[in-house]
Order: C-alpha cells, then structure tokens, then sequence
C-alpha cells in the first residue's frame, strides 16, 4: 500500500485517456472487487481511475430492449419493474448479491468485468442473450456475453478498453426466466452452484427454446445443452425436470474447494437447474413467482 | 504518492493527505480521528465499517477514501443529535441490542438507512436489512427487537 496515484474521471474520454495503454492503470466502480483482490495479495496497479462519477455511464433504458450503463448497480436493477417484468432472471440475480451495501456500490459493468465464475447475474445475461459494450481510444465494439469470459477472472477484452454498456434483447412473448442459487446463507453469499433458465413457450404450454446456465460450475459460466435439450420440447413436467437436473450435472464441470466438494456440487447442479427451469416456465405462463426466486429461510418467513 | 482532498463527514469538511490506495474506513479514524466505525474483518464481510455514503449503507473497507470526495459521508458519531441519542440508538440501549459493541456502529448505521426508507419494517425485513452485519456475540435478537423499537417510536 502506498504508492498509487489516484484520478477521478467525469468523462469515458478522460479515462480512456488516464487508462492509456492499461499496463500499469486500472478502472474501479465501485471498488467492491477491486480493493478486496488487492487485500488477497493481487497487487494495485500504479494508477486507479476512479470512473464512479461519470454521469453518462450510469443510466437504464428499457423501451426497445434493455440498456444498462456500466455504473448501474445492482440495487437499481433489483428495483426496476421494467427488468423485473421482463428480464426476471437478472432481477433475481441482482436482488442477492451481497447485502444492501455491496447493490449499492456493485455495478453491472464491474460486476461482468471482473469475470467470477460465480458472479449473480453472470447466467441470467447468458440466458437473456446480452451483450456488453468495450470503449477504446479507436471506438466501441459489442462482444457477446458468452465470448467475454475466458477464465476465472478474464475476459476478452483488450488492455486500454473500459466496458461501457450491457445490453439485453428485448424477449419474445410467453417467455421466462429464472436464477436460483444455493447458498449456506442468504446475505454476502457466493453462489455454491447457481443455475439460470429462460424459456419460451407456445400456446398449447409446450418449451419451443431454451437457454440455461451453470455458475460456479466450470471455469467460467456455462451453457447446459444437456439441460436445454431435455426441456425443449415438453410442458415442463416432472419427468422433463428430472431430465434436465441429470442434463445439468453431466454438464458441469465443478471443482472441490472451502464451499463445497465436487461431487456435491454436481449433484446440486441438477437440483438447481430443475428449480431455475421450474420457476422459469411458471413465469413463462403468467404465473407470480417472487424475487428473488431462491427463498430465504429465517425467523417470521413467510415461505 | 499523497493527494490532498476535503473529505464531508457528519457535515463537517475535513481537508486531508491521502494515499491513493488508503481506505475509507481507514482515513475516517487515522485520518480525521472519528473512531465510532470499526474495522473488523477489512474485507467486506462483517459490517462493522458499514457508513452512509449520500444516505446509502457502503462498507467502508472497501470504498477508497478518494472516491468519497463530493460524498456526504455519515458516520455513527453523525446519528446522534449533538448528546441526544436518537429513538434507534436508545431502543439499543433499552432493549440491550449492544453485547461487546463492536459490530453496534455499523448495526446502527445499516438500521438507520433502513428506517429512513421504510418506517415500519417486519422482523423478516430487518433481519434482511442487517444481512450484511455480523455480531460476533450473536446477540440478533435483541438487535432486531431494538430496531422494531425504534420503528413503533417514530411511526
């Protein structure tokens, strides 16, 4: 500790520009990762661009499709009807991150820019077919979420380029979603094993696509097509869901560490992929379920 | 490399040297000298650091202190009116919410912002509130009994 200088930034071009070559600079949002990682032995660079105070990163459109700037946080997006009606799994996943200090200060852009395989809302982007936006000195580009994660911890993206924007299609009609995590506890919780679902229905209550999801099962998040396969095509009964819990854990590829040993990870990963594929369908056909879609069991609960 | 800066606490400006990498939690006691915020586990955790940064919790092991320049930052010392406790700290007292006090400044804070955003809260809404607060002597009942307090006092 010591020896870093410090800016803040009020504009991307001002930080593109503090960012340089991004050899020796990093951005910081919210600081929630950034200064945890530096405790845990990862070294600060020489220079910490603040980008926490630039306005025009910090905005939620949702009229055609849905924009999140890099700065909106989590408790912004949990609390957005827009995003709770529509993109439901990002709600739920943005709803347990932390407790109410780290939504406030956590924001969407760091959050996928710091690449844990066990980020919340790192499967609903995947299921939600999102993408983020990387600025650069030469320009934007739009990377796809799943093109994004290359291990734990990194990305696709170049040095010198900042993540300006997530964004999230619009969902076709008779679609849901869902993200269920299991936990030990319910606030500043990493997801032991989480499992995102998002499928569409036709009129007779019949899967004609979906996408699902495993966190903290690989080394990056993971589409299932095991789980997906099992799915498309039926109504969603119990049989189908059996198939899909055995889809996600042929599928995952966990490792044993403090939180959980493989094999009991594997063997939640079907548990939790049949209750996110569950709750996904039943808000594919109008039905309430609360968010977030992982209950919490404590004195005076209600469920 | 030190940065000169004001930081706005409790509605005071302290103008301060900082390094770039310093802590928020760290300039609040070494820096001003207000010692109320606790450093526990100094790695977003416990709670027991949790300040209000623009009225919202932030803990503040993990916020740089630069990044607070043109916050308003409240501490537990900023809860109080001059030597009147407020309704939350006194039901504290009355329903005996404080075992060893170390997790109680940040307890207050987190119960302070919640009671500003919903005046009449269920147990199971505290207990959800103070989620991110821990209490080493696992005295949350009677912290959770004190905020439902607090809320009758002023509702």
């Amino acid at each position: 500790m010591g020896n870093v200088a410090f800016h803040t930034a009020t504009t991307v071009d001002e930080a593109l520009a503090l960012l340089g070559d991004g050899s020796d600079a990093r951005v910081v949002a919210g600081g929630s990762d950034l200064i945890v990682q530096a405790r845990h032995g990862k070294s600060l660079p020489g220079t910490v661009i603040a980008i926490h105070r630039i306005a025009a990163l910090d905005h939620l459109e949702s009229a055609d499709g849905l924009t999140l700037g890099a700065l909106t946080s989590h408790a912004t997006i949990a609390a957005d009807a827009a995003v709770r009606a529509t993109w439901t799994a990002l709600a739920d996943a943005s709803a347990l991150v932390g407790s109410h200090a780290t939504r406030n200060v956590g924001t969407i852009g760091g959050n996928v820019m710091n690449a844990s395989p066990a980020m919340e809302t790192g499967g609903p982007l995947i299921v939600l077919g999102a993408s983020v936006t990387l600025r650069s000195a030469a320009g934007d580009r739009e990377v796809a979420i799943e093109e994004l994660w290359t291990g734990p911890g990194t990305t696709s993206a170049r040095p010198g380029e900042i993540c300006v924007a997530v964004s999230v299609p619009t969902q076709p009609a008779n679609t849901g979603s869902a993200y269920v995590r299991l936990e030990y506890r319910r606030a500043m919780e990493i997801a032991i094993v989480g499992a995102s679902a998002c499928v569409t229905l036709d009129d007779n209550g019949i899967v004609t696509d979906a996408k699902i999801a495993l966190t903290a099962l690989a080394p990056t998040i993971i589409r299932s097509p095991g789980a997906e396969v099992a799915i498309v095509g039926s109504d969603g009964n119990d049989d189908a869901l059996a198939a899909v819990a055995a889809g996600a854990s042929a599928d995952a590829k966990p490792i044993s560490d403090l939180r959980a040993n493989e094999d009991y990870r594997r063997a939640m990963a079907g548990v939790i992929a049949k209750r996110a594929v569950a709750v996904a369908a039943q808000r594919a056909r109008g039905e309430e379920f609360p968010i977030p879609a992982t209950p919490v069991f404590m004195k005076g609960s209600g469920r | 490399m030190k940065h000169a800066a004001t930081l706005t606490i409790n509605g005071m400006a302290y103008p301060v040297e900082l390094d770039g990498d310093t802590t928020l939690v760290r300039a609040i006691r070494d820096d001003v000298g207000l010692t109320g915020t606790k450093e526990g586990c100094d790695d977003c955790e416990c709670g027991a650091c949790m300040v209000l940064i623009d009225g919202r919790p932030v803990n503040s092991c993990t916020y740089f202190a630069l990044q607070a320049v043109g916050s308003e930052v409240t501490t537990v010392e900023g809860l109080a009116d001059g030597e009147t406790l407020s309704n939350l700290q006194s039901a504290f007292l009355d329903q005996g919410g404080v075992q060893c006090g170390f997790c109680t400044p940040g307890m207050l804070v987190s119960a302070h912002a919640l009671l500003r955003e919903n005046a009449n809260p269920t147990e199971e809404e505290i207990r959800l509130a103070l989620g991110g607060n821990l209490c080493r002597c696992t005295g949350y009942a009677k912290i959770a009994s004190a905020v439902m307090q607090a809320a009758k006092a002023s509702v």
